[in-house]
């Protein structure tokens, strides 16, 4: 080793975010990620791989049942403890954002705000929903019968290259809100926030297994969203209309539920996205 | 939740508290009477109805004229006119006479006279009816003496304080002093399901009346409403039908007070015929209590024979 | 006829009990006459054509196919059987009055139309259900008390919904989509009609309607009943035929939303085919649904619960409780009595008020059904049928039956029948019960029994299923949501909750 190379900075590969650990794709390797406009790579992003998805989405279900039955105002907490996280770290997300990914000053601070702000309106979503979409239903019989929502389970997101912090909390945290898991892909340089959002998940109490995220691709892995029978909702956030479809076609097969990009970023219809709505009769006599 | 009592033997009788569901029961009820019966297959359910009639006077203002009146009606249910007009259709099968009469226990002397050779049998209701409210002692006289005055079957009513207070213990034991009161009579128990609160509890006071040794349980005294309904009749009728399963033993079912329609009755029928079976469909193990049922099963005979009804008149009142 | 409870007696001696007064069963048997309700009350024409744009219209290629009487096989009239040119015309004609007519209404016009629907459909009830009857196969008894009553409500319920929109999702201001295409299944002929048709126009959509070809007497007769009450012309077509017809539908650009009930592979289909479309999409597929029965639950109630849930409209229900799970304790006493019950059902002719089961839809489902029956006695678990029940000697007529002790890898217990077989597996904690009832791709219903509150607020929590019924079973209601987890499909018909596939969010 020569010494000569202690004097440059150490070019850092960040991780893959999966079941509350930090593993490297299990594949080794990596891709850089540049600055537009740059010559030097910022960082090494692992480049996920299916084998590293499929232990995402084994995570995810893994910790589901246990996240959907934490109460509401816990998940709530702990997507707050996530919004706190990322604010105590402002120095270093800025610099992720302007160095590593390009955003002016002012872009970055808006783009900080934005995630602060969407981990925030769904930690105080986690109750509000199901008082806004459940139901007493008057049935025309000696029957109490109540609608309320519940989690899909395992919810894939894909998001697109260009990175957008605040979209990526947003979805995140609508997802995980109503009790759901996320395995989120940040492909190319969205990959970027991999590491900061993996550690801020990571220090809020989030149990593990939760939110997983990868960097990667998603040429190579939007069909194995497309195709993975564990995961039960999807969304892709790539805007290419052929990989929308072959993921829709894909996702026949265990009925995945899809939601389409669209709709205001912080609004409980984002927490309507992936939920299922459980309806219980009972008699009412003695 | 398990009842615990002990015979007299102290041998010790676990009765669960089997749970209904009221909503269920009342979807089950409803069901019976939309069954639709062949024509002959109904008559016999209308004559099988009069032979399984206890034909009722429980005033205090029955008298031995009053009482003996009934028991004519109760040998000859269609009056001298019915039966003439009856007669004269080819395929006449005769009226038959009721199961029993049941009167108050002073009455009974009287009854026993009136009815003597007819094959109708006497029930008396003894043990302080309707409340119960007596002693034990009180109680058990007021059944020797009608036993002794020649009744062939006791309607007791249990102690609804000591049931609703949870002293099933004493619930129990007072039936089987009543049991042993008896004697040769066979005993109906009324439980008083219009003051049991729950379907749970008629339930509860079903088993326990079983258990102590009920030929019959019985939904009502007529002095309280609700008296008889299809969902407490139901609700008997699945105890008796476990306690069947369990022991291969009969026991009789009585709904009692409200039962003023051949239409109703054919209802309750069609119930314990889908509920117990052909084997209870007969007056050794099913009665309905009731005064006002008779004059309109014989209406609904008429109109069977003919295709049209009789005029009321021709319907004697008592 | 045998003693009813002597087949149930673990221990039938009798002998000389003191207080047994009739030792040999000699009572009475009832005779239920056949009392057939008569069907002179329904006219059915020879031959159907297709309604598009408020028009009778003849089928581009002028083909017929027959629409059959389920309980004798005899034809009851030629059907048309649209190709993709008369689905075109269809979905053109809806496109044109949603443009020109029904998206310019009130919400308080287009209520009122589905007011005077509702109460077109209260006053025909009658013909409708013997229609329904004599088309489908199912229990006149059925027809009359369940579906036909619950078509009107159907239409009363959205009906009120039309001017109160802006009360769906709270916040939000919704709006019409367009033209929806809607598929339709023959187990519920009418009804499904109604659970399709009256939330799209409640919404402001108008209809391209596509009965199953089995079924389509009643739909037909619907399209009657909107003329009667004014409808505009094209906001309800109906599109006959079958697949042909229904995957034209599916793929026509014009199409802004689709609906289906159906099996579960034709759903897939489905969903396969609209990929990419940006068409909305909603499916109620099939179901396995468990029926878990718990030793503290009311038993006898319970078994009724569970005849319903299983012999309801011989079985043909997306919803039926198919799997029976019985806490190992009282499995016994349970089936003991089931099997009490099951003598008591009476299968025959589905105009006799007193039939209980009816005719099985069609030669092709009889034999799909016999096929796994046979499959489930080759593979080996115990079988039950009420061999006393008389069947008619012509018509699809089948016993109800159950399999016991079916083991999860039991095929029986993977598949959806959709006819009147059973399988019953037992369980000794809530746990597992609550495991083996999610033991299926499909998520539609439950059914729980048990008389402690907290027990079954935990299980159906627990239960991946999109309705549960607690204590009761088959219940349905307007304004009661219903609809399936994972693969029994996506979106909620019936409620406040039905309403939202049929808007969008404006903003």
């Amino acid at each position: 080793m020569k010494t000569a190379d202690l004097k440059l900075p150490v070019l850092k590969t960040h991780k893959l975010y999966i079941g509350g650990a930090f593993p490297r794709s299990e594949s080794g390797r990596s891709y850089p990620l540049v600055r537009p406009g740059a010559k030097k790579p910022f960082a090494q992003l692992c480049l996920g791989s299916r084998k590293d998805l499929r232990a995402a989405v084994d995570a995810a279900l893994g910790a589901q049942h246990g996240w959907a039955a934490r109460s509401a105002y816990n998940r709530g907490q702990i997507l707050y403890r996530a919004a706190e996280m990322i604010e105590g770290r402002a120095d270093s997300w800025l610099a992720l954002l302007r160095e590593g990914l390009g955003l002016t000053p002012a872009q970055a601070e808006r783009a900080l705000a934005g995630t602060i702000d969407a981990l925030v309106y769904y930690a105080g979503a986690t109750d509000k929903y199901p008082q806004v979409i459940g139901a007493v239903n008057p049935v025309a019989g000696p029957h109490h019968n109540f609608t309320t929502p519940e989690a899909v389970g395992v919810i894939g997101l894909i998001f697109a290259e260009d990175p957008d912090p605040a979209a990526i909390a947003a979805r995140i945290a609508a997802a995980i809100a109503a009790g759901n898991t996320v395995v989120a892909l940040l492909p190319g340089r969205a990959g970027g926030l991999v590491a900061e959002f993996g550690e801020a998940f990571a220090t809020s109490d989030l149990p593990g297994g939760v939110v997983n995220l990868l960097s990667g691709s998603a040429a190579e892995l939007a069909s194995q969203f497309g195709s993975h029978m564990e995961i039960q909702g999807l969304t892709y956030l790539g805007g290419d209309h052929a990989v929308q479809t072959e993921l829709e076609r894909l996702g026949a097969d265990n009925m995945k539920r899809y939601l389409r990009p669209g709709g205001p970023l912080l609004a409980l219809e984002r927490v309507l996205d992936f939920v299922e709505y459980k309806t219980v009769w009972h008699p009412i006599g003695y | 939740m398990i009842v615990n009592v002990h015979d007299h033997d102290g041998r010790s009788q676990g009765i669960a508290a089997i749970p209904v569901d009221a909503v269920g029961i009342d979807e089950r009820a409803a069901f019976f009477g939309k069954r639709s019966i062949k024509a002959g297959s109904k008559l016999d359910l209308f004559y099988l109805a009069i032979r399984m009639m206890d034909l009722t006077t429980l005033e205090g203002a029955d008298t031995p004229a009053r009482v003996r009146q009934m028991c004519r009606k109760a040998i000859q249910p269609a009056s001298p006119m019915l039966t003439e007009a009856l007669s004269k259709i080819p395929g006449f099968r005769p009226i038959p006479s009721v199961a029993a009469v049941c009167v108050y226990p002073l009455l009974v002397p009287h009854a026993v006279k009136a009815l003597e050779g007819s094959g109708v049998h006497v029930a008396s209701v003894a043990t302080s009816f309707p409340s119960g409210q007596a002693s034990l002692a009180t109680r058990l006289i007021d059944v020797r003496e009608a036993v002794a005055a020649g009744a062939h079957e006791i309607d007791m009513v249990i102690n609804r304080g000591a049931f609703l207070a949870g002293e099933y213990q004493q619930v129990y034991d007072e039936i089987a002093a009543v049991r042993e009161a008896c004697g040769a009579a066979h005993l109906k128990v009324i439980l008083e399901t219009g003051e049991l609160g729950t379907l749970d509890k008629v339930r509860l006071a079903s088993d326990i009346a079983i258990a102590a040794g009920a030929h019959f349980i019985k939904t009502s005294t007529g002095k309280v409403q609700p008296a008889a309904t299809p969902q407490v009749t139901l609700v008997m009728l699945q105890a008796i039908a476990d306690h069947y399963r369990k022991t291969g033993v009969r026991i009789g079912m009585k709904p009692a007070g409200g039962i003023r329609t051949a239409r109703q009755a054919i209802t309750y029928l069609v119930m314990l015929y889908e509920t117990l079976g052909p084997a209870w469909m007969t007056p050794d193990l099913y009665r309905f209590g009731a005064s006002a049922l008779l004059n309109d099963v014989l209406r609904q005979i008429y109109k069977q024979y003919t295709g049209r009804y009789y005029y009321d008149k021709g319907y004697s009142l008592d | 006829m045998t003693e009813h409870l002597a087949h149930a007696s673990a221990s039938p001696a009798t002998n000389g009990h003191p207080r047994d007064p009739a030792p040999a069963p000699g009572g009475l048997v009832i005779d239920y006459a056949p009392s057939i309700e008569s069907d002179k009350i329904v006219q059915i024409p020879a031959r159907h054509q297709l309604y598009i744009g408020g028009k009778w219209t003849q089928p581009a290629a002028g083909r017929y196919f027959d629409s059959i009487n389920p309980a004798t096989n005899q034809v009851l009239s030629e059907i048309a059987e649209a190709d993709a040119s008369d689905v075109d015309a269809a979905v053109r004609a809806a496109r044109r009055s949603y443009d020109r007519t029904w998206s310019k209404l009130s919400g308080r016009e287009r209520g009122r139309y589905l007011f005077r629907i509702a109460r077109l459909i209260q006053e025909r009830s009658r013909e409708l259900a013997v229609l329904e009857t004599i088309d489908n196969g199912k229990p006149i008894r059925e027809s009359r008390d369940v579906d036909l009553p619950l078509v009107a409500a159907h239409f009363f319920y959205y009906a009120g919904w039309a001017d109160k929109l802006e009360y769906a999702l709270p916040g939000r201001k919704v709006g019409p989509i367009g033209v929806a295409g809607q598929i339709i299944p023959w187990n519920f002929p009418l009804l499904m009609a109604a659970w399709k048709i009256a939330p799209a126009l409640a919404c402001g959509n108008t209809v391209v309607l596509k009965p199953a070809e089995q079924t389509p007497l009643t739909a037909l007769k619907l399209m009657e009943i909107f003329e009667e009450a004014g409808l505009p012309p094209g906001v309800v077509n109906l599109v006959t035929g079958a697949g042909e017809a229904g995957a034209a539908l599916v793929a026509h650009p014009g199409v802004d939303k689709i609906a289906f009930t159906g099996s579960t592979e034709v759903g897939k289909i489905i969903a396969r085919s609209v990929a990419g479309s940006g068409k909305k999409l909603t499916l109620e597929l099939g179901g396995k649904s468990a029926h878990i029965v718990f030793e503290d639950a009311a038993i006898d109630q319970a078994v009724e619960g569970v005849i319903n849930g299983i012999y309801f409209n011989q079985g043909h229900v997306c919803c039926a409780g198919s799997r029976l799970l019985l806490e190992e304790s009282v499995s016994g006493v349970f089936l003991d009595k089931l099997k009490v019950r099951m003598r008591q059902l009476r299968v025959g002719n589905p105009l006799d008020k007193n039939t209980d089961i009816g005719a099985i839809n069609s030669i092709g489902e009889l034999d799909k059904i016999k096929r796994l029956i046979e499959l489930g006695k080759q593979e080996g678990s115990s079988y039950f049928e009420p061999e006393e029940i008389k069947l008619p000697q012509a018509g699809n007529f089948l016993r109800p039956c159950f399999f016991s002790d079916v083991a999860s890898s039991h095929t029986l217990c993977r598949v959806e029948v959709f006819g009147p077989v059973l399988t019953v597996s037992t369980f000794r904690t809530p746990a597992e019960a609550v495991a083996k009832a999610n033991d299926t791709p499909y998520g539609l219903a439950a059914g729980i029994w048990s008389e402690k509150g907290s027990k079954i607020h935990k299980v159906a929590s627990g239960l991946r299923a999109g309705v549960i019924w607690a204590n009761t079973y088959n219940q349905f209601d307007p304004t009661s949501p219903f609809g399936g987890y994972g693969e029994s499909g996506y979106g909620r018909e019936g409620g406040r909750h039905g309403l939202l596939p049929y808007l969008e969010i404006l903003g």
